[in-house]
């Protein structure tokens, strides 16, 4: 079970970013979760959104480079230490987080996260396994 | 296909046939600059040539050369040899540093000059049903005179756009026809992007072939073009000062140019000493013009490196192949005491990946050089995640280090943030030249 995630490429550039969410706002796509990662000299943007076909349309009409994955959104329990739990689970598993970032939802009570691994299904498995759901993309789009 | 030749039995005459050709209107025509040019004479005297001495194609290198200076000394009519009652047209060099060099054609040379782009039409297989493009330049720059020539010479339908508006050079690609582009590689890549931008597919497009030089281009650009036009890109060879484009073309086979040997002679040589080179061995291209009647000149220093290639063609042409020169001895850069070509940056680029799309970046930061390349970012190239991006980013540093004797530090920049060129590309920014200079 994964959703999709929209990666672009922002040149370390003064309004590199203000041009994506400029074109993306136009188009009334909204942001469900976002993070940056940065280097020296540029950075990549990575979003889930409401729309991602339509969002990766408007995008490379900006000549954006843009570049589409899938990655895992899970669900948890907006309390203490239940990141910790997911961590500390998937590193029993030798699983390997290449990169991950967290949102809240509308409702108080969750939290979630998107997690870059290199099996999806063996990670939602794994988590299921142990209590712990996976958000398919119409859920991620409807939070 | 069929091997198209507009001129037959000059384009496959025999060696001893050309040779005899040579020397013939080598000496005819180093009598005429003589008796004319007053530079000729003066430089034949102070060498202690006689127009005499020169009896066939083995007395050339007695001759002196003449640099892109002397046609500066003589800005604007000086070197012309004949008077300007016969000169029916002028074109000048866009000069990009000092003043620019002035040249005159004649009736015949006019003529000639529309033979030879004739062959170069031929030789990519247009004949008087195609279409074609000129997007070189319309103006004192020869580049679209030259093949609009040529066009009217087969008895093509030329269609006279000029370089600039990209957007209507597609609207006319798509709606005039238009079977043969004739423009700048760096261009023909802009106008391939563009197209593709625009999401339209080449495979509707009647376009078969290109007619791409006036820069110099790689073999790996030379693929890109073909792959993202679905055509057949053909490399054309030329400068102002000997004629304009199409001293050598490039015929189907694609590897290398056939030089117009029937009007010029060309020659390599070692640029630090002159001395003529064996052929086949890497040097400074020189023509010696041997039909022209304007402006004539004789052993001409282009400052092209290239190389010249003695072989048969299977295309049944007889005439010599030069290859795509390595760019301009003046694009030759000297960084950290190695010699460095843009073409060489441009192979390693799209050898990686990478589109034609980069800027290079010269500069001195505490008494050492440095070297950027700018490269924009491609969607193949790019990922998710930093640890892959920054893997073919360090694949592209590697080869360029390899290749290139010394590192140089990528910078990926956003699609179409390069400033595109309509002629001739602006590669390099030495800043180094701003120091002191």
């Amino acid at each position: 079970m994964s959703i999709r995630q929209i990666s672009v490429f922002v040149e370390n550039k003064k309004g590199s970013l203000v041009k994506i969410t400029d074109a993306l706002s136009r188009e009334s796509i909204d942001l469900r979760a976002m993070s940056i990662a940065d280097t020296q000299d540029f950075g990549i943007l990575r979003l889930i959104v409401s729309d991602t076909d339509k969002a990766v349309e408007v995008l490379r009409k900006e000549n954006c480079i843009v570049s589409v994955n899938e990655v895992v959104g899970v669900r948890l329990r907006n309390e203490p230490g239940a990141l910790g739990a997911v961590v500390s689970l998937l590193s029993d598993k030798d699983i390997n987080i290449e990169y991950m970032y967290a949102f809240n939802g509308a409702t108080p009570h969750h939290a979630y996260l998107v997690l870059r691994v290199d099996d999806n299904d063996k990670v939602a498995e794994i988590l299921l396994a142990a209590g712990i759901k996976c958000i398919t993309e119409e859920q991620a789009s409807e939070i | 296909m069929a091997e198209c030749y507009w001129q037959k039995e000059i384009e496959t005459a025999s060696r001893e046939q050309i040779r005899e050709w040579q020397s013939e209107r080598l000496v005819k025509t180093v009598k005429h600059v003589y008796d004319n040019v007053e530079l000729y004479r003066k430089r034949m005297d102070e060498a202690g040539v006689k127009p005499e001495d020169i009896k066939s194609v083995d007395d050339l290198k007695k001759l002196p050369f003449t640099y892109k200076q002397d046609l500066r000394d003589a800005y604007p009519y000086g070197l012309f040899a004949v008077p300007m009652s016969e000169v029916l047209r002028l074109h000048a060099s866009s000069g990009t540093t000092g003043k620019q060099i002035v040249v005159g054609y004649t009736k015949h040379d006019l003529e000639v000059w529309d033979d030879i782009a004739a062959r170069q039409l031929y030789a990519v297989g247009a004949d008087e049903n195609d279409f074609i493009h000129v997007s070189y330049g319309y103006g004192l720059f020869t580049g679209g005179f030259g093949l609009h020539g040529g066009a009217g010479r087969i008895g093509a339908t030329a269609i006279p756009v000029s370089s600039g508006n990209t957007d209507r050079q597609i609207t006319i690609l798509q709606d005039f026809g238009s079977t043969v582009l004739c423009c700048t590689p760096s261009y023909a890549m802009y106008i391939a992007e563009q197209i593709k931008a625009k999401g339209i597919d080449p495979k509707t497009l009647p376009l078969k072939a290109g007619i791409f030089g006036a820069e110099p281009w790689t073999e790996e650009m030379r693929r890109q073009i073909e792959e993202m036009l679905d055509i057949k890109a053909y490399d054309v060879y030329g400068l102002t000062e000997i004629m304009g484009p199409c001293v050598s073309y490039e015929c189907s086979e694609q590897k290398g140019m056939h030089v117009n040997e029937d009007h010029f002679i060309i020659e390599t040589i070692n640029p630090e000493t002159g001395e003529v080179l064996p052929q086949g061995e890497q040097g400074e291209l020189v023509f010696t013009c041997i039909t022209k009647e304007c402006c004539p000149f004789i052993r001409y220093r282009t400052r092209d490196i290239g190389i010249i290639n003695t072989e048969p063609c299977e295309c049944g042409r007889t005439f010599v192949r030069m290859s795509k020169p390595m760019g301009r001895s003046d694009d030759m850069m000297i960084i950290r005491g190695v010699n460095v070509f843009p073409s060489q940056i441009e192979t390693v680029l799209l050898r990686q990946g990478y589109l034609p799309n980069y800027k290079i970046i010269v500069d001195r930061v505490n008494n050492t050089d440095t070297l950027e390349v700018q490269v924009e970012m491609t969607e193949d190239m790019f990922s998710d995640t930093v640890t892959k991006v920054k893997e073919y980013e360090k694949a592209l540093e590697s080869e360029l280090r390899s290749l290139l004797g010394i590192g140089a530090d990528v910078k990926l920049v956003a699609p179409n943030s390069i400033e595109r060129s309509m002629g001739k590309a602006v590669r390099v920014v030495d800043k180094r030249k701003l120091i002191g200079g």
